[in-house]
């Protein structure tokens, strides 16, 4: 062990020590060997740790101040929306009656949880301009599988069994891929043309009797409204596809266009970006799907349904997909976003889309005079600038993006997406202040001009952080995925 | 528009347009045509102010029996147990909450290293080599259990136990549907596996076999006589397991299981009417560079101190893209965060003294149930749940208890169409000897 290493939880363990306060036994006890054949009886321990509550307590805090969230600092990670998680939502979500509520228990007690996903999903069928919502995915690469697996059985109820494919842009989110393979289908990409959006004449090529949809971000990655919207929910239709819209940048056109609107047939939210989920450090999110009305057969059930005032779940759904999560989805993220969806109301949610947008457009202006600005227009919520400049004095995106962790800030997204050389992805939202964005401004700056005039001190960065770069080629060839007493 | 949440005041907007070159906010909009152009604002309920939503959303909860006024015997994979305290403490500090997922390592050391330590207790309590950083839950890993096992073998056929969570079963034909792959039921007798049966399905074809231990019905499955059968056939031995019961009984990795996965929801995560819980995800190092999700591994930095970073991403979607296997980008890193403080919580010592407390409980609740003339079903060595037979419907049963701060067990009648009224008993350690007495004393005068 290096002096400077953070102890993990096990080298603190010392045999004797306990951290937990179970119940006493107040049954009488038998014997195991009555109760359990020998075979199954564990005869080695698990190596647990054996620690005191104070150990445990002063262990994570230590862990913590390793850890940068929304709350220590500017994170303007593109594309992953980290706005601030309102407080509130956290004590909502820790009421007795939706945090320790079964999902198994008779619906006459839950009525409120079931108002609650009811409301919660009235909510996004006006938000998103969809004609139903099912809550059940839990992320939003989930929602985007359960988008897809609905398009099949759509296709397949047709007899449409030839639409094998699923068109993506070259800017698309990884995961868009992904879901599109795991849901059976193969996957064709689709060219942005110079100014960043989807080339037409490409769509046009690539559409056919094959295909089964076209997966669209609007604003795509780039930050960019797709203009020719229309036209391609046109020539998609015409072929007899469908059209799926990634939610994952939603917090750019609250209450300025809605996916319904546009001619999207399928939808998924992250609650957890434009409706504060906490991110977790990696999850849990939620991730609800909504569909127009040709597709709600599809739906995984059951569905919460509201008949003679009671709340039920409909489970009577022939044509359904199934189930795509065991229960209902990830009530307890559900329940931060519809808080935070009553917190801001109508007018608010306008508001968080005006803001998100002016506070990207400021910063990509006045960024623009010290990095490559790769498309010169109006963005949304979220621009792309490219580090080409920075990278023929050696200095790479990479370099730029560890030097901010030494001025306190979480780096934005960099190279993706993957059609912008050097690609530095920023998302401020709409909770940061003019202040905070005119100090990454100046950290920026001050990044360029170090780039220019003593590059090292970039490429050698950080400089401040409680361990330096990491060797990742270590990591992924000898792999060590877990502690081992030596 | 003032908001708590929204900062900018008139004078900074001023003073951005003007930067931007602009003269309204409005005209950052002008690419959106105007056919598809939303006027107005959204027909939804209207802002309310802090207290007053508060308040509203209290009395929402408040029309929900919940676990903590009612006494619960009502399991069927998701459960009411001893949640230290210290867990939601850990898990409140908002260094955790309000990060995203470690891509910067210099900035995220502490949850790297939390997984890293949650990845080590999972290993410990399956007997397996190598677990992930989660999934979503204990259904959706046993999907991607089977599709790794129809990708490793590249077989296209999956028996999979009826004995298995009912609402798992169906998750994986879900995802099943999408590989195009086949799934077969095993049919259950006396509660367990029916192993002839098994036996009867199995051949080469078989990508793998799925059970899930305890099962269901709260009862030990023939895993050695599993086990046998399955390898012969060089199919994947795949073992669903509640996390908490591994106290005690022998690890599915000490059977020779190939996949161990899971939900770890009995460590100190809430019901949260079911989600979002926490799934695990545990194999043999045979099968570490096919896992799914993320991986946390250990390295130096620049000094040679220790550090922990995501790891073998080669296989992560966002690489392989169209080459995926699966498609999970996220994990439920809270809950696993949630999910480590109560195992580092509770302990060596103390989950094999919570496991055994749930057998304990559960036994004498069986044994009293016999005692007052119940018929007990598929008897035999058990964890913490077993089925009751009643007289009258379980819904109609539930509905009574209710009224008397009981929260029954599960209507089997649901899924299986030969255990109509049948409840499922979940018995775990924060029962007491008096509320397990109350219980079947007022289940009185249902006995079948």
């Amino acid at each position: 062990m290096h002096s400077q290493d953070q102890q993990l939880i096990f080298e603190m363990s010392q045999p004797g020590r306990i951290g937990y306060s179970l119940p006493e036994l107040d049954v009488p006890e038998t014997d195991l060997s009555e109760l359990l054949p020998d075979e199954y009886i564990r005869k080695e321990e698990p190596e647990l740790p054996e620690v005191s509550e104070l150990d445990i307590m002063r262990h994570y805090t230590a862990l913590s101040k390793r850890n940068h969230g929304v709350d220590s600092g500017f994170y303007p990670l593109g594309s992953c929306t980290m706005k601030y998680n309102p407080k509130m939502n956290e004590n909502v979500a820790r009421f007795n009656g939706f945090a320790h509520i079964h999902p198994l228990q008779d619906e006459s007690t839950v009525q409120g949880a079931m108002e609650l996903m009811y409301d919660l999903q009235q909510h996004l069928i006006e938000i998103t301009g969809m004609d139903e919502v099912t809550l059940q995915p839990a992320a939003g690469a989930h929602g985007e599988w359960t988008g897809l697996m609905m398009i099949r059985a759509f296709h397949e109820a047709n007899g449409d069994n030839n639409r094998v494919k699923v068109i993506v842009p070259d800017s698309a989110h990884g995961t868009n891929p992904a879901s599109a393979t795991v849901a059976g289908f193969e996957t064709v990409t689709v060219k942005s043309n110079e100014s960043g959006l989807v080339d037409l004449e490409d769509l046009r090529r690539v559409v056919g009797e094959d295909t089964a949809a076209l997966m669209l971000t609007n604003p795509n990655t780039l930050g960019l409204f797709e203009e020719n919207i229309l036209e391609m929910a046109e020539i998609v239709h015409n072929a007899g596809g469908k059209l799926y819209y990634d939610g994952a940048n939603l917090n750019a056109v609250l209450s300025k266009a809605r996916p319904g609107d546009m001619g999207f047939d399928v939808v998924h939210l992250n609650l957890h970006k434009t409706f504060t989920g906490p991110h977790g450090g990696g999850g849990p999110g939620s991730g609800p799907v909504g569909v127009k009305s040709d597709l709600i057969p599809y739906l995984p059930k059951p569905i919460v349904a509201k008949r003679d005032g009671e709340f039920v779940f409909d489970y009577d759904r022939p044509q359904s997909i199934g189930r795509v999560k065991p229960f209902y989805g990830n009530f307890g993220i559900n329940v931060r976003a519809y808080t935070y969806i009553r917190t801001m109301g109508p007018d608010g949610l306008k508001a968080v889309t005006e803001y998100a947008v002016l506070n990207a457009n400021y910063m990509m202006r006045r960024l623009s005079e010290f990095y490559d600005l790769p498309f010169d227009r109006h963005c949304k919520h979220e621009f792309v600038l490219s580090g080409k400049r920075q990278k023929k004095l050696g200095v790479r995106t990479l370099d730029i993006a560890k030097r901010l962790l030494d001025f306190g800030y979480h780096p934005p997204t960099i190279y993706f997406p993957l059609n912008v050389e050097e690609c530095i992805m920023i998302e401020p939202t709409e909770t940061e202040s003019k202040e905070t964005l005119d100090d990454f401004i100046d950290a920026m700056i001050q990044i360029a001009k170090e780039a220019e005039e003593n590059p090292e001190v970039v490429q050698e960065a950080p400089h401040t952080t409680v361990v330096s770069r990491l060797d990742e080629t270590l990591a992924a060839r000898k792999p060590v995925l877990r502690y081992q007493k030596i | 528009m003032k908001h708590r949440y929204l900062p900018l005041t008139e004078q900074d907007k001023k003073s951005m347009l003007s930067t931007i070159g602009i003269s309204s906010v409005d005209e950052l909009f002008n690419d959106i045509p105007e056919k598809v152009r939303f006027k107005g604002e959204y027909n939804i309920k209207s802002a309310k102010p802090e207290t007053a939503l508060m308040k509203e959303l209290a009395l929402m909860a408040g029309k929900n029996a919940d676990l903590k006024m009612n006494i619960s015997f009502l399991g069927a994979g998701v459960y009411d147990h001893y949640m230290p305290v210290i867990v939601d403490h850990v898990i409140s500090r908002s260094e955790f909450y309000t990060a995203y997922t470690p891509y910067q390592p210099e900035i995220s050391q502490g949850e790297l290293q939390a997984i890293f330590e949650f990845q080590t207790m999972i290993c410990e309590l399956t007997g397996m080599d190598v677990a992930n950083s989660s999934m979503y839950d204990g259904g959706t890993a046993l999907a991607e259990a089977a599709m790794l096992s129809a990708g490793q073998t590249k077989r296209k056929k999956v028996l999979i136990s009826s004995a298995v969570h009912p609402e798992s079963r169906d998750v994986v034909k879900s995802y099943a549907k999408g590989q195009y792959i086949e799934v077969i039921e095993i049919p259950q007798k006396d509660g367990v596996t029916n192993l002839d049966a098994l036996k009867e399905l199995m051949n080469d074809e078989i990508a793998a076999v799925i059970v899930q231990y305890p099962n269901f019905f709260g009862r030990m499955e023939p895993m050695k006589e599993l086990e046998e059968v399955i390898h012969s056939h060089k199919s994947m031995f795949v073992v669903s397991s509640n996390p908490l019961s591994l106290g005690v009984l022998t690890p599915p990795g000490k059977f020779g299981a190939d996949i161990v996965v899971g939900d770890a929801q009995p460590f100190g995560i809430p019901a949260a009417f079911g989600g979002p819980h926490c799934g695990y995800f545990a194999v043999t190092s045979k099968l570490m560079r096919k896992v799914p999700g993320r991986l946390v591994g250990q390295t130096v930095d620049e000094e040679g101190r220790r550090g922990f970073v995501l790891t073998l991403q080669a296989r992560e979607q966002h690489i392989r893209r169209d080459k995926a296997t699966s498609n999970i980008c996220s994990n439920q890193a809270l809950n696993a965060l949630a999910a480590s403080v109560a195992m580092t919580a509770i302990g060596k010592k103390g989950v094999r003294e919570m496991a055994l407390a749930n057998i304990q409980k559960a036994h004498y609740a069986k044994k009293v149930f016999k005692e007052n003339g119940f018929e007990l079903v598929f008897e035999g060595p058990s964890f913490n749940e077993f089925v009751v037979k009643l007289s009258k419907p379980v819904k109609e049963v539930n509905q009574n208890l209710i009224k008397k701060g009981i929260i029954g067990g599960y209507d089997l009648g649901r899924d299986y169409q030969e255990l109509e009224q049948h409840m499922l008993v979940a018995v775990t350690e924060l029962r007491t000897k008096e509320e397990i007495d109350t219980f079947v004393n007022e289940l009185g005068d249902y006995h079948a």
